[in-house]
């Protein structure tokens, strides 16, 4: 009874949050200067009023903005000025594909990546082993994706010719794409992982566990993970988050054709729609994932009692 | 029986313990046994004072002009141009013929210098927004703290592509809208500072003079979080260099000819098949400046609170 209500209060926060960030997008695009009729070439004055009567442009924003949320309640996200034909419906159902593989598997990789290295670290702390796996992490938050990307384009598909370099329709590019985008989420994790392990070692459940002689894998695992995970799990929203937002560059490095090209462009072009709409399901997909994470967390650590 | 030592003697005795040592001596003192952050301060002090004076001396090409006759030239070498420039390319030249070594310095101004006015807005903000939740506590804080929770999951990058393209590429705007996002970690530590601070005595002493709520924030409580605040700020530095350099990637940021550490190592990206020198040269510096504030800021939060230092 007490996780349906929890349930539902971070529902309808999340739908509070949802409204919010549409409505500030909303809003912010439009009172921005500039729109989406403005072309290098003049356009003549009589032609962009007929374009805003036809898009319904020239209606109060705050008629339009209810409008904009009816339709969106029915899933329709609007033309797009920018791509004559398409919706953005159409537009999203194409590049989201890319940009959610990529931000998954990045994200895959910085987990499988980040907590076993995370854990060794605390394991063997103050070792060498700990110095140069902490030294490697501290290089991955360094090197920014847009270094390591083109330099891992360079090595391992110019020089060792084992990806292709750009391209969507060779799978290789994926793998290239994601492993530049999860390695920064890997390092921080690691270090995430170590410094929160080692907080949990020095606890004294874990020399009780000790003290009677578990085993020392056994301890790492069976004692300290659950406790030790915990802050990695808390990060998983944010990453997610900051995922997607890097998806949109690695794109760029890779030539993929995510939404990141279109959201750059219709951001550029004032293209409204396609930029909330872009926005919605980004916000949809962040919100989504943080209410996940929050239940994963209180099944972590029963201690922390589904207070909202 | 002994006599007691002259009164004027326990005085300075005294007044000798209290000069002693204040919190930031001590923490300069463990800063300098940590050598990492030391040779990170110095890594930091050197390129950010290379870019700041650097530019100014004779013999350093204008990073913008090109020179079509002296194109990706090879590291140490001098030449003369058609126009009679007489120019000695330190890390050789680009692809229209502009000094690779004198495109970094300038770089470094724009990166360095958004890195530090968009950290001065998002201190700012997160200080004060902090502790004002923090100390009046209540209702308004859960609330203003609600707010920094629906904040945290928006996709960062994704508003400052939005406000910079909509609002120009103003430099002044990119530290204003990188400094605007980037406030709220500092905030959710300046809080648990102040929640922590406030109940001690100090602050009923300077409320039961009648200080006012704001005095009280300003100049009590808000000083008691240096610390942290500092720690933070170190990591926040490189944190907004990222920011500012992936928007110059995506060709938001800085504007050509002008160059950014970002909208070099985009050059050097595009060019990076036919000439390395480009993507390697800025990267290299770049990677330098983060990774000696990334470990400048361990190393400041090991010497400043030693309780934690080491994990």
């Amino acid at each position: 009874m007490e996780t349906v209500r929890y349930i539902v209060s971070r529902l309808l926060q999340s739908l509070f949050a949802l409204f919010c960030i549409i409505a500030i997008t909303f809003f912010i695009a439009r009172l921005a200067p500039g729109g989406p009729f403005l072309d290098d070439k003049a356009v003549p004055e009589h032609l962009i009023k007929q374009m805003e009567v036809n898009y319904g442009l020239d209606k109060p924003l705050v008629v339009q903005f209810a409008k904009y949320l009816g339709k969106l309640v029915q899933g329709d996200l609007g033309p797009s000025f920018g791509n004559k034909g398409f919706t953005v419906n159409d537009i999203i159902a194409q590049g989201w594909p890319v940009s959610a593989v990529i931000g998954f598997l990045g994200l895959a990789i910085a987990l499988a990546l980040g907590i076993p290295v995370g854990i060794i670290a605390a394991s063997r702390r103050n070792t060498n082993v700990d110095y140069t796996l902490m030294g490697v992490a501290m290089l991955g938050i360094c090197l920014p994706t847009f270094v390591i990307g083109p330099l891992l384009g360079l090595f391992f598909g110019l020089k060792l010719d084992w990806f292709d370099v750009a391209g969507w329709e060779n799978s290789s590019a994926w793998i290239l794409a994601s492993l530049t985008l999860g390695l920064y989420y890997a390092a921080y994790i690691a270090r995430l992982t170590r410094g929160s392990m080692l907080d949990v070692l020095n606890q004294d459940y874990i020399r009780t566990a000790r003290a009677k002689g578990v085993a020392p894998l056994k301890v790492l695992f069976k004692h300290a993970f659950r406790g030790g995970i915990s802050p990695v799990v808390a990060y998983l929203g944010p990453a997610l988050a900051g995922l997607i937002g890097g998806s949109f560059v690695v794109e760029q490095i890779f030539g993929l054709p995510g939404l990141g090209q279109h959201f750059v462009k219709a951001a550029t072009n004032r293209d409204y729609w396609l930029i909330n709409g872009t926005v919605t399901v980004i916000a949809v997909l962040i919100l989504a994932m943080n209410l996940v994470v929050d239940l994963i967390q209180v099944w972590l650590d029963p201690r922390r009692k589904l207070k909202s | 029986m002994t006599t007691p030592p002259p009164i004027s003697a326990v005085e300075h005795a005294a007044a000798e313990i209290e000069r002693g040592s204040s919190l930031g001596r001590d923490a300069w003192y463990r800063l300098q046994k940590n050598k990492l952050a030391m040779i990170s301060l110095w890594i930091f002090i050197i390129i950010t004072i290379a870019c700041m004076v650097v530019p100014f001396f004779p013999g350093i090409p204008n990073p913008n002009k090109t020179y079509p006759d002296l194109k990706s030239m090879d590291a140490f070498q001098s030449a003369v141009s058609k126009d009679g420039d007489k120019i000695f390319y330190l890390l050789g030249s680009d692809y229209l013929g502009r000094d690779i070594f004198s495109r970094i310095l300038y770089g470094g101004r724009v990166s360095l210098g958004v890195g530090f006015l968009a950290t001065l807005v998002s201190l700012t903000i997160g200080v004060i927004y902090g502790a004002v939740a923090g100390f009046i506590g209540g209702k308004l804080d859960s609330a203003m703290m609600r707010v920094v929770d629906i904040l945290y999951a928006l996709p960062f990058l994704i508003i400052v592509i939005i406000l910079t393209t909509f609002f120009g590429n103003k430099l002044w705007l990119l530290f204003v809208c990188i400094g605007a996002v980037e406030w709220l970690t500092m905030s959710r530590i300046v809080r648990g500072q102040v929640l922590s601070l406030k109940n001690q005595e100090f602050v009923e002493a300077a409320r039961s003079l009648g200080l006012s709520n704001w005095r009280i924030i300003i100049r009590h409580l808000i000083p008691n979080t240096v610390g942290p605040v500092i720690v933070y700020t170190t990591l926040t530095v490189p944190a907004v260099m990222r920011l500012e350099a992936i928007l110059s990637f995506l060709g938001l940021g800085i504007q050509p000819p002008n160059s950014s550490w970002g909208s070099l190592i985009k050059e050097g990206a595009d060019r990076m098949v036919s000439d390395q020198a480009l993507l390697i040269y800025p990267s290299i510096v770049f990677a330098a400046t983060l990774f000696a504030l990334n470990f400048l800021g361990d190393g400041l939060r090991d010497a400043l609170d030693p309780k934690t230092s080491k994990d």
